[in-house]
């Protein structure tokens, strides 16, 4: 994602409510095109942060552009350049699909002669075909969430804040919804969506990962996975568990040691630190397999992320 | 400022309201209830309201003003020259709508200081009758200081002032036959178009706060102005059919003598209705809370349009710092323009300074509505 001007671009953003920081002089910076997905726990700051670049709330301190305009300065230039959609289902529920979608084509004044075209494609791709005319509070959620993509891309804005889109929807529909995703980054469209299920995560370009409001690592999946650890991953099948963890906690060359259902998870400096492990547990009476290497999952790189940087605080963790 | 977004806006708004019974009910049912209510109250002629008279100097003006009282044919004094203990009980036990107690020193302090006052109290239970009474009381009162002024004034040499009685006068000639209802009524139009218009626009905005519509709305490029305009106009149509209800019911179902211009009455009606659409809305942007709103907007217009628009009390009757308050009572305006096209048939240019004052206030508030809208969520 080298070459062109990025789309969205935060230096040192920051919210704070009275005395509490939500978002912590956040850096951020996408380019066109791509699909940038937002992780972090409960509270982490992800609308937080999505609403400051809608503007519709000020940074207290740092800057943000979108599309070329200043989210603090220039909201309503900003506003017409994205489509937004909240974490809160945010439609008109007491109207009907076809008079949601008249609405916001009215509101982004969508030229009339386009507007059949626009809300006939945003009534297929949320595969509302016959349900056009039923009241939006009556539709299912996977309906609703691709009814309320479909209103905020009417206007064929360049840059998507998509806020949760997906919680609570079914996984085929979620599914569904990422294609509808892909499709429209294929067509230019640069997007920052956050979730809070890992496995969409993989669906990203790139990946964003706060906590508590800071940064804590940005890069492709499998940058992330690569270099996230910061060392190698092995799976060891033992008995008793429980000795097992609190001898491997002590032994040489092991980062972290973690269970993970009737296995050990155990973090390496490198290969050669792993084929010392069996013979050590052997020599303290505990049975093991030999360890086996598995690929980490976005969680495990996330959990290590997050305990790291709370071990060394001023870390901002893993940059591209 | 868009055509376009404006009217989408009101396109939106007027389906919601279609779809919304509760708003439903206050634009069609609430001025039909409230029409028959209050139009209904005040059209039983309030005669002979048992009244307790204690009349504690028994001085040939003490006996004067009793007289004046009975002789209105509006109060009947059954019980005058009671005690102040009986005069309690006669009210506890309702045997009496209310009381008039005249002081010991009633001659003596108008003749010394040229005013003297009189204690009335009323039995507020028939909130209805008890207002409407105690303009009466008011009236014969002011109309007894007003004679004893002139012949004050004839004694001593002076020109006889006559402020309150021209004003009583003036309005005893324009409602002949002493008919309190063609008086009452067309200001009962204006308190049902102040209370219903905010009731209407107090929960536009507070609505789209609480059910999470507003942050999607203002993540878009819509404005402030286009926002209160689109909603405006659905309740300016509504608005206007109300006001035409109101006032044709007035017409012809109560038969209040009307002598004006339909057009007077249309151009002063929208202008009205403006402004207490616009208070409505004002207070919906200022409110998050629907519930809130709708009550603020109860109580911001329920009392001064009730109380200090002259619809009960007249307004040159009351204290001055009241008087100075009721300036800011919008529904003041309209009570008089009404009252005077209604019965004195007043031309425009004879209604300037009320429609003046009404324009102004519709200006203001729309401008101060209009910047109070918070296009964000801090
Ligand atoms: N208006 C506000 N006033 C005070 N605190 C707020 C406000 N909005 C958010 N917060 C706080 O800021 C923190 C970040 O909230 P935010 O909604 O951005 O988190 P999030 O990452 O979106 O979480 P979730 O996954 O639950 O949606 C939370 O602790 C929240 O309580
Ligand atoms: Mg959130």
């Amino acid at each position: 994602m080298t070459g062109s001007q990025p789309v969205v671009v935060a230096e040192g953003l920051t919210k704070r409510f009275g005395a509490f920081t939500a978002v912590d002089r956040l850096d951020l910076s996408i380019a066109k095109g791509e699909v940038v997905g937002f992780i972090g726990p409960n509270g982490a700051g992800k609308s937080t942060t999505i609403r400051m670049l809608c503007g519709l709330l000020r940074p207290s301190a740092g800057r943000a552009s979108v599309a070329g305009f200043d989210v603090g300065r220039q909201p309503e230039a900003v506003r017409a350049h994205i489509g937004y959609m909240s974490q809160k289902f945010s439609l008109y529920g007491d109207l009907t699909c076809r008079e949601n979608l008249r609405f916001f084509a009215g509101i982004y004044r969508v030229p009339r002669q386009e507007r059949a075209e626009r809300t006939h494609f945003a009534i297929t791709m949320a595969g509302l075909e016959g349900r056009e005319d039923m009241l939006v509070r009556t539709l299912a959620g996977g309906w609703k969430q691709r009814l309320a993509l479909g209103c905020a891309i009417l206007h064929r804005p360049p840059v998507l804040f998509l806020d949760e889109p997906t919680s609570g929807v079914e996984p085929q529909a979620r599914r569904r919804f990422w294609d509808l995703i892909h499709t429209l980054a294929d067509g230019g469209v640069t997007i920052l969506v956050s979730t809070h299920y890992m496995d969409e995560a993989e669906y990203c370009n790139r990946i964003t990962m706060i906590d508590a409001g800071r940064l804590v690592a940005i890069g492709s999946p499998r940058e992330l996975r690569q270099q996230g650890l910061g060392g190698q991953l092995f799976e060891i099948v033992c008995a008793p568990l429980g000795a097992a963890l609190a001898a491997l906690r002590q032994a040489p060359g092991v980062l972290e040691v973690d269970i993970f259902g009737d296995k050990l998870h155990v973090l390496v400096h490198e290969q050669a630190v792993a084929e010392t492990l069996r013979p050590f547990l052997t020599e303290k009476g505990i049975t093991a397999d030999p360890p086996r290497s598995i690929a980490p999952s976005l969680e495990d790189v996330f959990v290590q992320l997050v305990s790291r940087r709370s071990k060394a605080p001023g870390d901002a963790g893993i940059k591209p | 400022m868009s055509l376009r977004r404006l009217f989408a806006m009101a396109f939106k708004e007027t389906l919601q309201i279609w779809r919304d019974p509760r708003s439903l009910a206050i634009a069609l049912l609430m001025p039909v209830m409230q029409m028959a209510l209050l139009g209904y109250g005040v059209s039983l002629d309030i005669k002979r309201v048992p009244l307790c008279i204690n009349d504690q100097e028994h001085s040939q003006l003490s006996r004067d003003l009793v007289q004046r009282f009975v002789a209105s044919g509006w109060f009947s004094a059954d019980h005058a020259s009671a005690t102040d203990r009986a005069v309690r009980g006669a009210l506890d036990r309702g045997a009496c709508a209310g009381a008039v107690t005249i002081p010991v020193d009633f001659s003596r302090a108008l003749m010394t200081t040229g005013s003297a006052s009189v204690q009335t109290v009323f039995d507020a239970t028939d909130t209805n009758t008890t207002n409407v009474a105690i303009g009466y009381a008011q009236g014969v009162i002011a109309q007894t200081t007003a004679d004893f002024e002139s012949q004050w004034a004839a004694a001593h040499g002076l020109r006889p002032p006559k402020i309150g009685a021209v004003d009583l006068e003036a309005r005893v000639w324009f409602n002949e036959g002493l008919d309190s209802r063609n008086f009452i009524i067309p200001a009962v139009v204006a308190v049902i178009l102040a209370l219903v218009g905010a009731q209407l626009t107090s929960l536009t905005i507070s609505r789209e706060w609480e059910r999470g519509t507003m942050e999607q709305l203002i993540s878009t490029p819509v404005t402030a102005l286009e926002v209160m305009l689109g909603k405006l106009v659905p309740y300016f149509v509504i608005g206007l059919v109300d006001a035409a209800f109101c006032l044709f019911t007035a017409i012809y179902w109560f038969k209040v003598p009307f002598r004006g211009s339909f057009i007077v009455l249309a151009i002063t009606t929208a202008l009205f209705t403006l402004v207490v659409l616009g208070i409505g809305y004002l207070i919906s942007v200022r409110i998050r809370s629907q519930l809130g709103a709708s009550q603020v907007a109860l109580i911001l217009t329920m009392t001064p349009t009730t109380m200090l628009s002259g619809y009960t009390f007249a307004i040159d009757q009351m204290p001055a710092p009241v008087q100075a308050v009721t300036l800011l009572v919008y529904a003041r305006y309209y009570v008089t323009i009404l009252r005077d096209v209604f019965l004195k048939g007043s031309p425009l240019q004879d209604l300037l300074i009320p429609i003046a004052a009404l324009s102004a206030y519709a200006a203001a508030i729309i401008w101060i509505a209009a910047r109070s809208f918070r296009d964000r969520l801090d």
